[in-house]
Order: C-alpha cells, then sequence, then structure tokens
C-alpha cells in the first residue's frame, strides 16, 4: 500500500505516494527528480547518497522515505544559491577536488555539515568528517584541501 | 621553458562546475520514454552443467516484456583479445563461476524484473571446482572450457639475454616468491547502460563506460549489426581504473532486449554484481631470481609467474604478458627471462586494473631489490641511482626510454623525504622505504590487430566564430582527460579556455581507443592539438589573404589577433560583424581584432570550418613475439618513499608519509597530474594493507561489500608531497607523457620496504593486514 508523504527538499514541500519500502535514494532520483544523490552501494557503506536530514548528514540509502516525512532534507541540488556557488563547492573546483566525481555530491553535504557545526575545524576533523565517504579517485587529499580551504572563507 | 597561456597551469576541470552541484549525469541518472528495466539471472552455482531452463512462468508474469537465455541471444563467442573469444552472452551448456549469465528478463520496472527473474527455473549438475589455479592445471583435471584441456589460457616464454649463462657470472644470486590476492576495482560508480534500437534499425547504447570503440565493435560483432549501425556514447562516468574498459554483459544483454522488444532498456549492477563481474586485478603467484654484482649492478632476472584468471581471459593474454615485459626497466638489465602461465578457474573472470599485470611483479621485485641492496651493505635508494636507465636507453626487452626523469624522480624524494636523515636512524616500529617503477604511455598497438587510428579529432567553428567545439571519442572517466583535451584545442589555436566546449566519449564523434594503458594524454592529445593548428592555419590563412598580410606575421593568443608588424586596419571586418549581430550582447570590442572576427571570415569563404587530426603511433621497437605488449611511444616513470609507524603490539600499520616524484613529460594541468598521483597512491595503499576477495568453499565471493572489502578512507590516507617531474617527452604532444597508471607502481613496494624497515619483517604476501603482520611479528619472535 503506497502511502501519502511530504518531503521538504532544498526548502521545497513535495507530496509523493511512495511504498513502505522505497528509500529516500530512491524516492529522491526517481520520483523528485534529483538524480544529484548517488547510489554506489545501496548499503550504507559509501557515503555516495549522502544528504542532510535535519542538520545531520545521513546515508539515505539507509533511510525509507516514510521515516524523511515532514523531515527538512538537503540534497546536493540545495546548496548552491541560484548560479552562485557554496563556498565548499567553490573550493571543491577550485582545488581540483573532483575527479570523476561520483562521491561529489555526499562529500560536499557531509563537509558542509560539519562546517555547520565546526567552523574552524583541523585536518583531522575534517578527515573524521568525511570519513564516511568513500573516494576512489582523489586519495581524499584535495578534498581535505578544499574544505579546509572553504572554512576560512566562510569564517570572513 | 616556453611559456604558455592556457597548458602547463592549474585550470579547473571542464566538468568540475557540473559535478559539484550535481547537475553532472551519469548513465543511471537517465531515463527515456517508455524505458523498459532489465534483469539478470546468474548462476548461484561455480561449476555446474545447465540440463534445461524454463522460462514460461517468468514470461507470463504481467509486466514482462520479453525473456531471453542462449536460445535467443544466440552464440557468438566475445571477449577482449580475438584470440581468446571465449564469452558468450548467457551460458549455454554450463556455468563456470556465481554469477555467470543464464538468462535475463526486460519488464516495465525493476521490482517485475526481479521477480520474473526468480521464477526462471534452471536445472543444474554440478560439475567438479576448480578454484586453485595450481589444481586447475594438473593432469587430470576437469576442463572449464573444452579447448583448453589443461586449463591454461595462456602462457608466454621470453628470454631476452641468456640468463642461465649471466647467473653464472653473478656474486650473489636470490630467489624471492610473493603473491597478492585478487582485488576490485571499486570504482563508486556501478556499470549502468540504456540501450535503444529505434525503427530505422540503429542501435544507441549510453554505458558507463572506458573504451565507447571497443564496446562498438563487440556490440555490432555479437548481435550481428553492422558497426555503422551502433552509437555508443558516454555520460560522466563514475570511475573505471581497467574494468569497465571492454564490453560487458549488460550491454550486450540490454541491447539485445531492446531490439528486441522495440523499447529503451536499462540495466544497472548492484554492488555486489560489481564484484561478481570484476574484470579487475588478477592474483599473481610469482618467483623471482635475481643476480647481481658484488658493487651492485644488475645482471639477470629470472621471472615465473602463475596467474588466477577466473573463468573467462577478458584482459588477460595481455595480462600475462604485462607480468613480464613490465620488469624490463627502470633499471639496465642485460638479461630477462620470464615464464607466465594464466589459468583458468571457476571465479568472476581477473582483468585489467591501473597499473595493468605489472603492479604485483614490481612489488615483488622493488622488495627483493631492497633485500639485495641490504645484503651487499648498499643504500636501497643508491643502489637504484646506480642501476637506473637514461634517456634514450633501450632496455633488453626493446623498450625505447625516449624520455625518462627517473634520475630526478629518484633524486627529488629523496630530498624531499629526508632520505638520508632517517634511512636507518628510525627508531623500532618506525620504518622508511624507497621503490622505483614506470609504466606506458599507451600500448602501441590496438587491442585487434589493425592499422586504425588509434585517436582522431575535429574542431569545429561555430559560424559566429566564438565557440569553438572540439569532438572527440575519448573517455573522461574522471581522470581529467576532457579537461586536459580542451586546454590542448585551446592552446593549439591560441583561444581562451573558455571559447573550447568539449564533446566526448562518442563514437559518432570519431574513433579514440579509449581510456586505458594510460594512452589520452599522449594520444588523444596527438590528434587534438594537430585539429587545433589545422583550425588555426585555416582561418589564418583566410585572414591573410583578407587583410593581405602574410600568415607568418600574425599569431593568436588568448583569442585575438597578434599583428607582430604593428597595427592593421580591419575596421571593414569588425563593422560588418557588429551590424550582423546587431541585438547580440557580445559584439567584439577594443583595439584587437578578435579570434571571433577572423573565424567568422573563414566561415564566410569556407561555410564549414573544421579542423582534423589524426594520431596512431609510428613504428616501435620489438620484432619478437608478443612485442606488442609493453611496447609504448614513451614511458613514464616514478619514485616514492614512504614512512610507516607499526604497532608493534597490535601490527597495525599507519601510514605517516608518503613522497612521490613522477616523470610525466610536462604537465599539461598540474592540479590533475597531483590527483593522478594520489588517486594512484591511495589504490596502492589499499592494496598493499587491505584489499582481499574473500571467498568460500563453493567459490562464493563472500566480501562483496564496501563494508567488508576495504578500500583507504580519509583517515587512512596521509598528504601526499607529490613532485613534478618533467622530462619533455619527444613523443608526446608538448612532451607530456603518462601519469594515470604509472603512479602506483612504487606505492605497494615502498610500504612493504617500510614495513620491514620498522619491523625487521619481509612480508611476501599482500594485503599486509595488521593480522598477517603480527602473526609474522608472533613467529619471528619464536625464533
Ligand atoms: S549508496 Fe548509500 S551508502 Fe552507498
Ligand atoms: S572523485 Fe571519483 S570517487 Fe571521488
Amino acid at each position: 500500500m503506497k502511502k501519502i508523504i511530504t518531503l521538504k527538499v532544498n526548502n521545497k514541500e513535495y507530496e509523493v505516494a511512495v511504498a513502505p519500502n522505497r528509500t529516500l535514494t530512491q524516492v529522491l532520483r526517481e520520483d523528485l527528480n534529483l538524480p544529484g544523490t548517488k547510489c554506489g552501494c545501496d548499503m550504507g557503506d559509501c557515503g555516495a547518497c549522502t544528504v542532510i536530514l535535519d542538520d545531520r548528514p545521513v546515508n539515505s540509502c539507509l533511510v525509507l522515505a516514510v521515516q524523511a516525512h515532514n523531515r527538512e532534507i538537503t540534497t546536493i541540488e540545495g546548496v548552491a544559491d541560484g548560479p552562485n556557488l557554496h563556498p565548499i563547492q567553490q573550493a571543491f573546483v577550485e582545488h581540483g577536488a573532483v575527479q570523476c566525481g561520483f562521491c561529489t555530491p555526499g562529500m560536499v553535504l557531509s563537509a558542509k555539515s560539519l562546517l555547520e557545526k565546526n567552523m574552524d575545524p583541523t585536518e583531522h576533523e575534517i578527515r573524521e568528517a568525511l570519513s564516511g565517504n568513500l573516494c576512489r579517485c582523489t586519495g581524499y587529499q584535495k578534498i581535505v584541501e578544499a574544505v579546509k580551504s572553504a572554512s576560512q572563507t566562510m569564517k570572513k | 621553458m616556453k611559456e604558455y597561456a592556457i597548458i602547463n597551469s592549474r585550470l579547473p576541470k571542464v566538468d568540475a562546475w557540473a559535478k559539484v552541484t550535481g547537475d553532472a549525469r551519469y548513465t543511471d541518472d537517465l531515463t527515456m520514454p517508455n524505458m523498459l528495466y532489465g534483469a539478470l539471472l546468474q548462476s548461484p552455482l561455480a561449476h555446474a552443467k545447465i540440463k534445461r531452463i524454463d522460462t514460461s512462468k517468468a514470461e507470463k508474469l504481467p509486466g514482462v516484456k520479453d525473456v531471453v537465455t542462449a536460445k535467443e541471444a544466440g552464440l557468438v563467442k566475445y571477449g577482449v583479445s580475438p584470440a581468446r573469444y571465449d564469452e558468450t552472452i548467457f551460458c549455454d551448456q554450463k556455468v563456470r563461476y556465481i554469477g555467470d549469465e543464464i538468462a535475463a528478463v526486460a519488464a516495465v520496472d525493476l521490482e517485475t524484473a526481479l521477480e520474473a527473474v526468480s521464477l526462471i527455473e534452471v536445472e543444474y549438475e554440478e560439475l567438479p571446482l576448480l578454484l586453485d589455479p595450481f589444481e586447475a592445471r594438473k593432469e587430470g583435471a576437469i576442463a572449464i572450457h573444452d579447448d583448453f584441456p589443461n586449463n591454461i589460457c595462456a602462457e608466454v616464454h621470453q628470454e631476452f639475454g641468456n640468463v642461465e649463462e649471466a647467473l653464472k657470472t653473478c656474486d650473489y644470486i636470490r630467489t624471492d616468491k610473493f603473491v597478492n590476492k585478487k582485488q576490485d576495482g571499486a570504482f563508486l560508480e556501478p556499470q549502468s547502460c540504456i540501450a535503444t534500437y529505434d525503427l530505422n534499425g540503429n542501435l544507441t547504447l549510453t554505458s558507463s563506460t572506458q573504451t565507447v570503440h571497443y564496446v562498438q565493435r563487440t556490440v555490432a560483432m555479437v548481435l550481428g549489426l553492422p558497426i555503422g549501425k551502433v552509437r555508443v556514447t558516454k555520460p560522466c562516468v563514475g570511475g573505471g581504473f581497467g574494468p569497465k574498459a571492454s564490453a560487458n554483459t549488460i550491454e550486450l544483454v540490454a541491447s539485445l532486449l531492446s531490439m528486441r522488444t522495440g523499447r529503451p532498456v536499462k540495466m544497472t549492477f548492484t554492488r555486489e554484481q560489481v564484484f561478481q563481474h570484476s574484470r579487475a586485478r588478477h592474483q599473481f603467484f610469482h618467483e623471482l631470481t635475481t643476480g647481481v654484482m658484488k658493487d651492485g649492478t644488475l645482471i639477470a632476472l629470472k621471472n615465473v609467474c602463475h596467474m588466477d584468471g577466473g573463468a573467462y581471459s577478458s584482459f588477460g593474454i595481455a595480462t600475462v604478458y604485462y607480468g613480464g615485459s613490465l620488469l624490463g626497466a627502470p633499471y639496465k638489465l642485460p638479461n630477462m627471462k620470464y615464464d607466465g602461465y594464466r589459468m583458468y578457474t571457476n571465479k568472476p573472470a581477473n582483468g585489467a586494473q591501473r597499473g595493468h599485470g605489472g603492479v604485483i611483479a614490481r612489488a615483488a621485485w622493488e622488495q627483493q631489490l631492497d633485500v639485495i641492496a641490504e645484503e651487499l651493505g648498499m643504500d636501497p635508494l643508491e643502489l637504484r641511482l646506480k642501476n637506473m636507465m637514461k634517456k634514450g636507453d633501450v632496455t633488453c626487452n626493446d623498450f625505447n626510454m625516449s624520455s625518462f626523469g627517473m634520475e630526478e624522480c629518484l633524486e627529488a624524494i629523496r630530498d624531499g623525504s629526508g632520505w638520508k636523515e632517517k634511512k636507518g636512524k628510525l627508531p623500532k616500529g618506525k620504518g622508511i622505504g624507497v621503490a622505483c617503477g614506470f609504466f606506458v604511455s599507451g600500448a602501441g598497438f590496438p587491442i585487434y590487430r589493425s592499422e586504425t587510428f588509434h585517436s582522431t579529432a575535429m574542431i569545429k567553428l561555430s559560424e559566429d566564430g566564438g565557440t569553438i567545439n572540439l569532438y572527440t571519442a575519448a573517455a573522461d572517466i574522471g581522470q581529467g582527460s576532457d579537461t586536459v583535451l580542451t586546454m590542448m584545442a585551446a592552446e593549439a589555436i591560441g583561444v581562451r579556455y573558455e571559447d573550447v566546449r568539449v564533446s566526448s566519449g562518442d563514437t559518432d564523434f570519431g574513433v579514440d581507443l579509449g581510456a586505458y594503458s594510460s594512452r589520452q594524454t599522449l594520444m588523444s592529445g596527438h590528434a587534438v592539438k594537430q585539429a587545433g593548428e589545422d583550425v588555426r592555419n585555416q582561418v589564418l590563412e583566410v585572414l591573410s589573404r583578407n587583410l593581405k598580410i602574410p600568415v607568418e606575421d600574425m599569431d593568436i593568443k588568448q583569442g585575438l589577433i597578434i599583428f607582430k608588424k604593428g597595427k592593421v586596419d580591419f575596421s571593414g571586418l569588425r563593422s560588418q560583424y557588429i551590424k550582423e549581430h546587431r541585438g547580440w550582447v557580445d559584439a567584439p570590442s577594443g583595439d584587437e581584432l578578435t579570434f571571433k572576427e577572423a573565424a567568422r571570415v573563414a566561415y564566410f569563404e569556407k561555410g564549414v570550418v573544421v579542423g582534423r587530426g589524426s594520431y596512431k603511433p609510428g613504428d616501435l621497437g620489438g620484432k619478437y613475439k608478443g612485442a606488442a605488449v609493453g611496447t609504448s611511444p614513451a614511458y613514464g616513470c616514478s619514485a616514492q618513499v614512504v614512512e610507516v609507524s607499526v604497532d608493534m603490539d597490535t601490527g597495525k600499520i599507519t601510514i605517516d608519509n608518503m613522497t612521490d616524484a613522477h616523470d610525466c613529460g610536462f604537465a599539461i594541468n598540474r592540479t590533475n597530474v597531483e590527483g593522478q598521483m594520489q588517486g594512484s597512491l591511495s589504490m596502492g595503499v589499499g592494496e598493499a594493507l587491505y584489499e582481499e576477495i574473500k571467498f568460500d568453499a563453493k567459490g562464493r565471493v563472500v566480501n562483496p561489500t564496501f563494508g567488508e572489502y576495504r578500500i583507504p578512507t580519509a583517515l587512512d590516507m596521509p598528504n601526499v608531497n607529490a613532485i613534478i617531474i618533467e622530462s619533455n617527452e619527444p613523443n608526446g604532444p608538448w612532451g607530456a607523457k603518462e601519469v594515470g597508471e604509472g603512479a602506483i607502481m612504487p606505492t605497494i613496494p615502498a610500504i612493504l620496504n617500510a614495513i620491514y624497515d620498522a619491523t625487521g619483517i619481509r612480508v611476501r604476501e599482500l594485503p599486509v593486514t595488521s593480522e598477517r603482520l603480527f602473526m609474522a611479528m608472533k613467529e619471528k619472535n619464536k625464533k
């Protein structure tokens, strides 16, 4: 039996009818046409599907869509302010933190969630905050540098 | 060094904006109207005869549009090397590994397709299992493929110089064995594709692939379509590292289902299917015998290698050659003998992964060289410097080091890491290690025998002259070829980076063999450079006729025409341009004639302004059998120093520092080069310390998840001191050559050598998990 739920995604309300076994990843990608959220494993292991749910980064493949009913969700599509990139996104571009880009949406959201709580994280704190997001391409260094640099920009 | 306007800089990647905002589209993000979803039935047994397949229940399930087995798909054989086509779309008589494909369903949604798959009945008769490659080649073992009665898929025997004679002259000889475990590519994006067959008989296949060209050929051949009727295109690809470099099952199955149903069909692997499909790093068993003189001069190397190939050949024929040929450098080595054997087993097929075939051989040998240095009382870095090849040297197996900054690499890491202050002076539990490596800059020959160009490029100017469209079939899989080729086009023409718009990864754009063997910067780069110069010359020639100024007196820089001999009156051209574009926002202005205006003049004369480029390597060395694997127009090389800490109570290893120098000839994009180095090193760290595909007694992969197949996280990787060495390769565009794969070569042995320095223990089995090291330390303490 499908259930009607309300999802508040990127400051917009959506009413959707979902089957109870559908994950938030699936509903975002397929029903709301927001495929920026990636699915790398569908098992909670890789972090590619990270979204921010009520101020906390979560693996959306582990969240049932019905569990997100009436809650605030930020996906990668909601990070930039129109044509203006968020400082984290800008830093990712400038520091070469993006290779294949499949981990990037999740990385950006994990970083955003970190910097919202901790304006001036140490390198270790950054690495810890990103440790649930796997990246096979970059070796993480340029991602960490980008987050560090974004934190400096955001303080100003 | 010459100053360049665009290349050798740190421009952001062309696709970075799309990728940070979530706008970038990967295959599984795409849908087509009326699209069906495909699902596979795969074998639950590793070796069995198929007695009966009954698809009737699946066919009756509402929502199912098609069910196919070998009966419908046919039995055309395919694979990677034409010499070993040993796969069919579906298994016919027997299955050879857990995951082997038996049937597929197309249905209106994925759930229905999966349910239908579960309704297909298959009756099996189990056959003896062969999971161990040494068991597989024993007399009397059952043949996994009828054509290969002893299960040896391929063997190689090569000798350069005379190893037995040479060994007799050596002061010191030692033999060591080394083994790794089967690995996984572990790219983040699972393979996915959408096939669309239209009423005109054209098939468009959108796929997460590294090689649109090879996929096009394979799909056309297996499905009996003219090559020209098959178009393969890739959107963004979420990493590949080798396993996506050949046609896969879902590409063929989705195409077949689309042809039969007349509707688009999407198929996407689950993460478990990625592990089952595999085609990643083989398991290698090396036995190396090296002979040297007292002063450390290398004299001879004997290399015997057995490889666990898995159920099919995939890239294996090339792999078994690379397992030998990639030890021919970077040291002067007059005598080398190689015997390689690749065995079939009832496991997922192994193929190519970053550093194809050479990574484990390199790990084994560089560790052995470390032992030899110690036995001779030499600094291991000095031993390497002493034997190092130089620019212009040719290896015993005929590889020409047309540029080779190996010595510079070694000196850079020695000084950059503080080697002299640290080597031999670190406390127990801390260690430092060094290793070197080299790699091809593009396979010298295509996978199938052919006179084909390896890369073509086309540059077409928009009629207003303002946009430069670059078309290439090269594949950006994250490594940044779109960026590098865009920069090259802009540099060759003399325009700005943002004036060039790249369209790539599509067989309609030309021929490019794709992203494998670290070939695109050099090979696709040559084609793009040529196409850019062609366009530039065409525009200047027209302009020359128009303004009556010799071509030599003009230049193009940053999108402006430079008149070398002083001011020229071009007001006629300008006012015409402005008149024609009244109302547009980008009217040319300023004191200089813009490229846009000049290109518009060329358009008036020619209608179509297209620059063309095509590249294939010239004559490469090596006339012996197998010389095609390893010969390349150029070779990249690198050296690394790694520092580790080992917890002497638990065996836990922490990588503290990595210093890496890589000779990429000339860095087109410095940030990208560093990114390739850092990424290679992290893959090496994973392979050295964690990564191992495990099987149960039935041949099932027991850890097909990122939870249990562990790759490095942000907490495992240290920062890398990445040092770029530029040796100016004469065969590369602007002197550029590879970095994407060569950089992984020294990583594993440098870690092993550092572990030894910290603990006194030589580990000859990968991965060096803390458990394995702990047991080895315990063993040693007992003695
Ligand atoms: S897709 Fe959700 S964690 Fe991997
Ligand atoms: S950029 Fe490819 S996985 Fe991170």
